[in-house]
């Protein structure tokens, strides 16, 4: 066996978790450094990986396999293709720079970290898992340590923490419940007892009958839905958004939204096209419903989390059309487009965070002029607001532009709807940029220092990748591209005309 | 007649009565600490010897008691729940009036009732195993001396107990008068379908219905749970509800199958749907942590449950895999409550403030051993959940999986609660809670196995399937 790369990413958080709980607690530089090392290491081996995939070859690589438990046929496999090795990407980029965003942590930090370390670790499982059980089993580790750390390091400014930390978890846990019964029938259908299996690869090549896979398929889109915070189940997200301390909201938003998309393509549509084929004009419906309903909610709020986390809802929905379009470009943007709103919504996260921590209010008519005081930090804010309402150049705008092409021939009316939210998503961004940063000086602001030391880290980080991406796109579409054709392409020409919902719309 | 078939039971016989005179003859001042040590040891020793009467598969004395896969993997269990029991309170037992010795001399004989249980082959065994076990836990129930809650909790379970016995005992005898026989796998040949035997089959879920408390004949459980001692009550929690499943499942699969025209499954699984819902649902109210547990081992009695829907191997496995993991997760649960309600002579869910700061292993084995509870991988309770429910797909029934993952999942919200306290709250005051070797040993024992058969069950979901396959 080759390097176990994916492992090691896999398990050094893990293992400095496990370090850190032997540190004395009052430690607090060792123990953030010691983070900061434990989640450096998989950034650099996956950011190896990325560029040492081998395009020509294409499909899985970095393949580790063990057969793990017989009468339950689950077996022990990562990898990574074009759709995982982005995602993987984004979980270390983020989760790297969510250590230097908590960087001033003064209460309780071990536990702190250790919790961040083992979100890390299981948001990445999900990601390189390519078997079921694993896959659901990482998903899940997740949950708790979001919801301690949300009910210790929250804040209680418009909601309680522990509402939110509770919505949050209940929320993501009905919606894992109805997943959880979906996989389990598609485990169950698949193949006779004696032969099943948990791989995700051989339940994709499985024969399901229509009738199965229309109803599998619905419990996969309410599942993986409500973890997308697709309309009518996104109302965890800005409450929960709003009490998590900033880490936890980067990686919420930043990639454990993103299981919900990757979750529907690698499960829902890879293994039951004729499912997701009828349910796409739903899909499409529901998504315009995110995109135009949540932007105009965002439009009102006067809390810069809430404010973002709406923005955030609103851009799932352009997840979610490009995901309804059902073809190669369609898709090929929505996974881009989840790597491009992962660095954006994090950085934007990172630097709320730094206001919040020094101002102590995230209550826009109270601030102002920021740029004064903080022109790093405004800097911060300008790129991650101009990625945010697509401006070419930056991450996002390839990606919504293919989402777009994708979509339009499949729902041409849906789309040009889609289309306006941008509209929406420009005044809404702009006037809280204009709010927060500019106009005049303010005195009472002038004690806030700006970004300085480790805190830069998320601004120059993710900032760049921002940046970067939008000017060369073709290092992050190639790689989405080689993952989606493959696989998406021989689906395409064996669905033909199957039915869809209402007979499509 | 072979009389090696009784060997397990004819020591446990001996070690019981050997402690109880040793715990007369020996001076009472001493707290009886090493009569504990001593049970441990010796349920150790029985534990390694039924670990060889796997495949053995005999019976003896005309059939009415029998040594197959399946009672051996039910003795093991009920073993290994006593022997944790036994760990847990041997520090426990100090803060008892009087009677030391006999406290663990009766969790013995008790354990020796569910023995006999999971061997028994006629209805007649079956009882005389079920008394010895129920009365001994009267006697374990009320054993706070001077306590009112404890004895109040001694005489509802007397009475409460006697009553379902004896509804039980009405149904088996209707069986024996319908089949002339008492020997369970003889039953089915004398059966067809007649009033009688649905009264019958009715009055016996009922009585079993009692043992595992699932709604409706749950209501002791609660006010009984919480007067007990609490390491009786993890025992009853446990293994006497463990104890319950195993004789129901030898009587209806082998006695009483649905082929004989009595649908069982039916009733089944209407106690199954309903204990899986209220019982969940009672317990998020509960502000008393040994109350909550209480609910939520009604809940727990209803997953059980929705394994013996499926009746068929896949099912039974699920079944024996979930009752063990449920051991561990519970003995763990139960345990910190122990330390806890001891220290702080309050078994308040609010009380348990600041845990994670106070002393973050018991902290830590309670969060591990409630999400096992609610079924949240990587811990066992997932992979449990996931053979149970997995039987029962697998036959064509969704219902139960939609119902069962949707209450596991609302289950987290009380036992999140506790993480709340415990994590959230700094504590009340600052005072080490002193933990003694025994209760590490048993918590950290606990954690391990729900750690590990949560991503590695194989070893005992090969076991489990031996014993379910002894049964058909």
């Amino acid at each position: 066996m080759d390097f176990p790369l994916l492992t090691i990413a896999l398990l050094t958080p893990l293992v400095g978790a496990l370090a850190l709980a032997f540190v004395p607690k009052d430690e607090h530089k060792v123990i953030k450094s010691l983070s900061a090392l434990f989640t450096g290491i998989p950034l650099l081996l996956t950011i190896y990986a990325y560029f040492t995939y081998d395009f020509a070859q294409g499909g899985m690589q970095f393949v580790e396999e063990v057969q793990w438990v017989k009468d339950l046929g689950i077996t022990y496999i990562m990898a990574v293709d074009g759709i995982s090795l982005p995602m993987l990407l984004l979980t270390n980029l983020i989760g790297f720079s969510a250590v230097f965003a908590s960087w001033n942590i003064e209460k309780r930090p071990k536990t702190f970290f250790i919790l961040l370390l083992i979100l890390i670790a299981g948001v990445m499982g999900t990601f390189i898992a390519q078997d079921l059980f694993f896959f659901f089993l990482f998903y899940e580790v997740v949950v708790i340590p979001l919801y301690i750390m949300v009910i210790i390091w929250g804040s209680s400014k418009r909601v309680t923490k522990e509402y939110a930390g509770m919505k949050l978890t209940i929320y993501l846990l009905i919606g894992s419940a109805l997943l959880l019964v979906g996989l389990l029938a598609m485990y169950l259908n698949a193949y006779p007892a004696g032969e099943r299996t948990f791989l995700i690869e051989s339940l994709q090549q499985a024969n399901f009958s229509d009738e199965f896979q229309i109803f599998a398929f619905f419990l996969l889109l309410v599942g993986f839905g409500s973890l997308l915070s697709m309309f009518p189940f996104h109302s965890w997200s800005p409450d929960g958004y709003a009490g998590a301390p900033t880490a936890v909201s980067m990686i919420h938003a930043g990639v454990l939204k993103k299981i919900g998309g990757y979750g529907l393509i690698r499960i829902g549509i890879l293994a039951l096209p004729v499912g997701a084929k009828f349910w796409a004009p739903l899909i499409a419906v529901l998504a315009v419903a995110n995109v135009a309903y949540a932007a105009m909610i965002a439009l009102s709020q006067k809390d810069l989390k809430y404010v973002v986390g709406y923005s955030s809802v609103s851009h799932m929905g352009f997840v979610l059309i490009g995901l309804a379009a059902m073809n190669i470009i369609g898709i090929n943007g929505a996974i881009a487009y989840m790597f491009a709103h992962g660095v954006m919504s994090a950085l934007f996260f990172a630097l709320i965070g730094h206001v919040y921590e020094k101002t102590h209010t995230r209550y826009i008519p109270d601030l102002g002029g920021l740029s004064h005081q903080m022109p790093r930090l405004a800097v911060g804010f300008m790129i991650a607001g101009m990625a945010a309402l697509g401006l070419p150049g930056l991450i996002s705008f390839v990606p919504e532009f293919t989402i777009f092409i994708g979509a339009f021939q499949e729902f041409p009316i849906m789309t040009v709807i889609a289309i306006t939210g941008i509209i929406i998503t420009a005044l809404y961004t702009l006037r809280v940029l204009a709010n927060v940063l500019f106009g005049p000086r303010r005195a009472e602001l002038d004690k806030y220092r700006d970004l300085q030391g480790p805190e830069m880290v998320p601004l120059i980080l993710l900032g760049a990748v921002i940046i970067v991406t939008g000017f060369f796109p073709a290092l992050l579409m190639d790689m989405v591209n080689a993952g989606v054709e493959p696989l998406i392409g021989p689906l395409l020409d064996m669905l033909g005309d199957t039915p869809t919902i209402g007979g499509g719309f | 007649m072979n009389y090696s078939l009784l060997s397990t039971e004819m020591l446990m016989a001996a070690l019981g009565i050997g402690l109880l005179v040793l715990t007369i003859l020996s001076p009472r001042e001493k707290g009886h600490q090493g009569i504990g040590y001593a049970a441990v040891f010796g349920m150790v020793a029985i534990l390694v010897a039924t670990s060889f009467q796997y495949g053995i598969n005999e019976t003896t004395f005309r059939e009415i008691w029998i040594v197959d896969d399946f009672a051996v993997f039910m003795k093991q269990l009920f073993l290994v729940s006593a022997i944790f029991v036994t760990l847990s309170s041997l520090d426990y037992v100090r803060s008892l009036p009087k009677y030391h010795g006999e406290f663990f001399v009766m969790i013995i004989f008790a354990t020796l009732g569910m023995m006999v249980m999971a061997s028994a082959n006629d209805l007649i065994t079956l009882f005389v195993g079920m008394e010895l076990m129920t009365v001994t836990f009267f006697v374990l129930v009320s054993f706070l001396l001077g306590n009112g809650r404890s004895s109040e909790a001694g005489i509802k379970y007397l009475i409460l107990g006697a009553t379902s016995s004896a509804i039980m005992l009405y149904g088996m005898s209707l069986l024996y008068g319908l089949t002339g026989t008492t020997i369970i796998p003889e039953l089915v040949d004398g059966l067809t379908w007649s009033p009688a035997l649905a009264v019958a089959v009715i009055m016996i879920l009922a009585g079993f219905g009692f043992k595992i408390a699932a709604i409706p004949f749950h209501m002791w459980s609660p006010d009984i749970y919480e007067g007990a001692p609490t390491p009786i009550t993890a025992f009853l929690a446990v293994a006497s509800k463990a104890a319950g499943f195993a004789v129901m499942i030898r009587l209806f699969i082998q006695g009483v199958p649905v082929t004989t025209g009595v649908d069982w499954i039916v009733i089944i699984a209407g106690l199954a749907a309903i204990t899986m819902i209220v019982g969940n649902v009672i317990a998020i109210p509960q502000t008393n942590i040994k109350r909550m547990l209480a609910y939520s081992s009604i809940a727990q009695a209803g997953y059980l449950l929705v394994g013996m829907m499926a009746a068929d191997v896949a099912g039974i496995k699920s079944i024996l895999f979930y009752a063990m993991i449920y051991v561990f997760a519970n003995i763990g649960a139960f345990a910190v409550a122990i330390v806890v309600g001891k220290h702080l002579n309050s078994d308040k869910i609010s009380d348990y403030a600041g845990l994670g700061q106070r002393q973050p292993l018991l902290a830590i084995v309670m969060t591990v051993s409630l999400l096992s509870l609610a079924g949240i991988p990587p811990l066992a309770g997932f992979v449990g959940k996931l053979y149970l429910f997995a039987a029962i797909m697998d036959q064509g029934v969704l219902w139960p999986a939609f119902i069962g993952f949707v209450m596991s999942m609302i289950s987290v919200y009380y036992y999140l609660n506790v993480c709340l306290y415990m994590w959230r709250d700094d504590p009340k005051d600052d005072q080490p809670i002193h933990v003694s070797g025994a209760i590490k040993l048993t918590v950290v024992v606990s954690m391990v196995v729900t750690l590990v058969l949560g991503v590695y069950p194989q070893p005992l979901a090969e076991m489990a399937n031996i014993a379910a396959k002894a049964l058909f």
